[in-house]
């Protein structure tokens, strides 16, 4: 079936070389950081994760996301989602190889990266974290070619996939919960030592994944013969609402207990994310600029006409999606590091090239999402000419 | 003097045998560090832990300067000046207030407001550091209790920096040997992209000696030996004088202790040679 991501015409192929070309850069600052060291980001011995890692944990949400149509479609039996399952787990595929991507580009010492199995350490929740991810990888791969090889030929999917489909749902929702304990079981970060981590990454995962799903969906519709259906967009929307709103509940939760105890560890972290810390206001802006967007998708999502309108449903969809990426692709990791273990605040801001080698990666998983779309939609003769 | 030297060269015995791997040391202290508990728990295993006697320290200005310049020099731990993007350390001072800022001090004494105090890893009892390791590249020895590291392993993940809630370890963001001048081949350098912090001179304690940092202090600023060993040098100080930790609410058990006693209560203090500035009783 591969074959069919390697022809297309001159747009397909104009695109394609775009992002390669985006590749071709971030390889390149790669091979550079190889040389050097992760010296040419901008981490240091206060602040050891930053933008990779947040890219990684942004994206852990994006891959288990794929779990909101495949849960109706196989559990509850609902068709409308029949079409849209293959891109969920498509994008699934493309946003797990990213993550793991990320953690690789992350790594001081690559070439060992082996040991982790070498060496397994269940006491170490990577550990567990490179299982699942691993594991769902695994998964979502098998699914997607048996379901869409069988409705190649026509024919309905083995019975022996089901049990596995349905083991790709609870699968989905441990990725991002062991990825949420990374960070929640650390006496060091009061920022993210919270039981509402685990919970609060699903929230967001499921309304930033969904809405990713419904523009992609649009898109897709755009430049081919494919139609999700209205009713399987309206059902997105729906999904991407409820979780938006919980998500936005969670984050209160989260400040109640922060701000309202007034323990300084834990205030501090969300001074420094707000109103900035010492003279440190970094992420100040950006910080409110996520809850612009927030305020601003829930305004058009619970609102029926503006969430059923699809113009103004890409709007809202664009604003859960960036709003959620503020939030966890660049506050949530950066946070926990200032200030430092000793109260002290300290600076961070990716580089040029680490701002590179995260595009490239996204690039990455944009070129694997084309081509794993174009296969399906070949598949299903849904190509224009 | 004499007893000092003979405790600690039976305990430089013991951790020797402990380097060796098997030994019945580690088969019967083995219990301590999972129930986070230490002297009692394991009363028959050594437990390392140094007391930092931040009373003697305000004698000596530059004493704590020594320190850091002995250890990174015995260790190769390379200096990049002023980049503390890249900055390496084992050892450092920070002031009072700062290495125990979870403690808030206020109105402080005058000897202990601002002073530089010596921070290092604490080889805690219970350590979240070699918890999250993916790979056991760092780890706690059974036989003597310090928290190891493996730099032929570390993938340099950094997860144990990100745990460790001291800021006791600093990675390799480039290649150390660029900011070491000269290399003491006794011991190795480190490569890029691997994690390294103080690991109590083990190298040191196998050949019999002490610590460097605690080998510059000539008049026990540093103490170091078994907690276990209710003779030991740090089990008298502990039990005669008051001593705090850094964090100790987390239940990381940390082994390095802090006397901030007054310094007035040292025996060969005239009462009238207090720390320089100190002007008599004007501590809160
Ligand atoms: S001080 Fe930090 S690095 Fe040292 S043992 Fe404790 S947690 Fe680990
Ligand atoms: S950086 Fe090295 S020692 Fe630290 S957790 Fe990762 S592998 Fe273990
Ligand atoms: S015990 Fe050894 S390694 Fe640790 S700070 Fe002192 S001199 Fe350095």
């Amino acid at each position: 079936m591969l074959e069919k991501a390697l022809s297309g015409n001159r747009t397909y192929w104009t695109w394609i070389f775009f992002l390669l070309a985006i590749i071709g850069a971030g390889a390149a600052c790669w091979f550079w950081q190889l040389n050097v060291g992760l010296t040419i980001t901008g981490l240091s011995r206060d602040v050891v994760w930053g933008f990779y890692i947040a890219q990684f944990t942004f994206l852990v949400g994006v891959a288990a996301s794929a779990v909101m149509v495949v849960l109706p479609y196989y559990l509850h039996n609902y068709k409308a989602f029949g079409k849209m399952t293959i891109l969920g787990e498509f994008l699934a595929i493309a946003a797990v190889i990213m993550c793991m991507t990320f953690i690789f580009v992350d790594m001081g010492r690559p070439d060992r990266i082996l040991n982790v199995f070498l060496h397994p350490t269940p006491h170490s929740m990577m550990f567990w974290d490179t299982i699942a991810l691993g594991g769902y990888l695994v998964l979502n791969i098998l699914i997607s070619r048996v379901t869409l090889s069988s409705e190649r030929r026509g024919i309905a999917p083995p019975k022996w996939i089901r049990p596995i489909i349905i083991l790709s749902i609870p699968w989905a929702v441990s990725i991002h919960t062991v990825t949420a304990f990374l960070y929640a079981g650390l006496a060091a970060r009061p920022f993210w030592l919270t039981a509402i981590l685990a919970p609060r990454f699903l929230a967001s995962a499921f309304a930033a994944g969904p809405a990713l799903l419904i523009l992609l969906a649009l898109i897709v519709r755009r430049i081919s013969s494919f139609d999700p259906g209205r009713e399987a967009i309206n059902k997105l929307a729906e999904i991407v609402t409820y979780a938006m709103i919980l998500n936005v509940f969670f984050v209160a939760m989260e400040l109640f207990t922060a701000l309202y105890s007034d323990i300084p560890e834990h205030v501090h972290h969300f001074q420094f994310l707000f109103t900035g810390l010492e003279g440190n206001s970094t992420l100040a802006p950006w910080m409110w600029l996520s809850v612009l967007l927030a305020v601003v998708s829930l305004v058009i999502l619970i609102n029926p006409a503006t969430r059923r309108s699809e113009t103004t449903l890409i709007l809202g969809c664009i604003a859960v999606f960036f709003s959620l990426w503020i939030d966890k692709g660049l506050g949530m990791v950066i946070a926990g590091f200032v200030p430092n273990p000793l109260g002290q605040v300290v600076e961070y801001a990716p580089t040029l090239p680490e701002l590179t080698i995260s595009l490239a990666i996204y690039a990455g998983g944009v070129l694997i999402v084309t081509g794993l779309y174009k296969i399906a939609l070949e598949v299903r003769g849904q190509m224009k000419a | 003097m004499d007893g000092s030297r003979r405790e600690f060269l039976k305990l430089a015995g013991l951790t020797a045998i402990g380097a060796t791997g098997a030994s019945s040391v580690r088969a019967s202290g083995g219990a301590s560090s999972a129930t986070g508990g230490h002297a009692e728990a394991s009363s028959d295993g050594v437990r390392l832990a140094m007391v930092v006697d931040l009373r003697k320290f305000s004698r000596d200005g530059s004493l704590a300067e020594r320190c850091i310049e002995a250890c990174h020099r015995a260790h190769n731990v390379p200096d990049f000046g002023d980049d503390p993007k890249n900055e390496v350390k084992w050892i450092w001072t920070e002031d009072f207030e700062t290495a125990f800022h979870s403690q808030e001090f206020h109105f402080i004494r005058e000897d202990l407001k601002g002073k530089p105090t010596l921070l290092l890893c604490n080889h805690c009892d219970n350590p979240p550091c070699t918890r999250v390791c993916p790979t056991q590249a760092t780890w706690k020895r059974d036989a003597d209790g310090i928290v190891m590291m493996d730099w032929h392993r570390c993938i340099g993940c950094r997860y144990c920096v990100v745990a460790c809630p001291y800021g006791s370890r600093s990675f390799n963001w480039k290649n150390p040997r660029l900011g070491l001048e000269d290399i003491d081949i006794n011991f190795p350098t480190r490569m890029r992209g691997v994690v390294e912090k103080c690991t109590f001179c083990e190298e040191r304690l196998a050949r019999g000696q002490q610590p460097a940092c605690v080998e510059v202090c000539s008049n026990d600023e540093i103490v170091f030996g078994d907690l276990n060993d209710p003779g030991s040098k740090v089990r008298q100080l502990l039990a005669e004088r008051m001593a705090i930790r850094r964090k100790s609410g987390l239940g990381t058990q940390p082994e390095v202790y802090y006397v901030i006693d007054d310094p007035r209560t040292l025996q060969e203090f005239a009462p009238a040679a207090v720390v320089d500035g100190a002007e008599g009783g004007d501590h809160a």
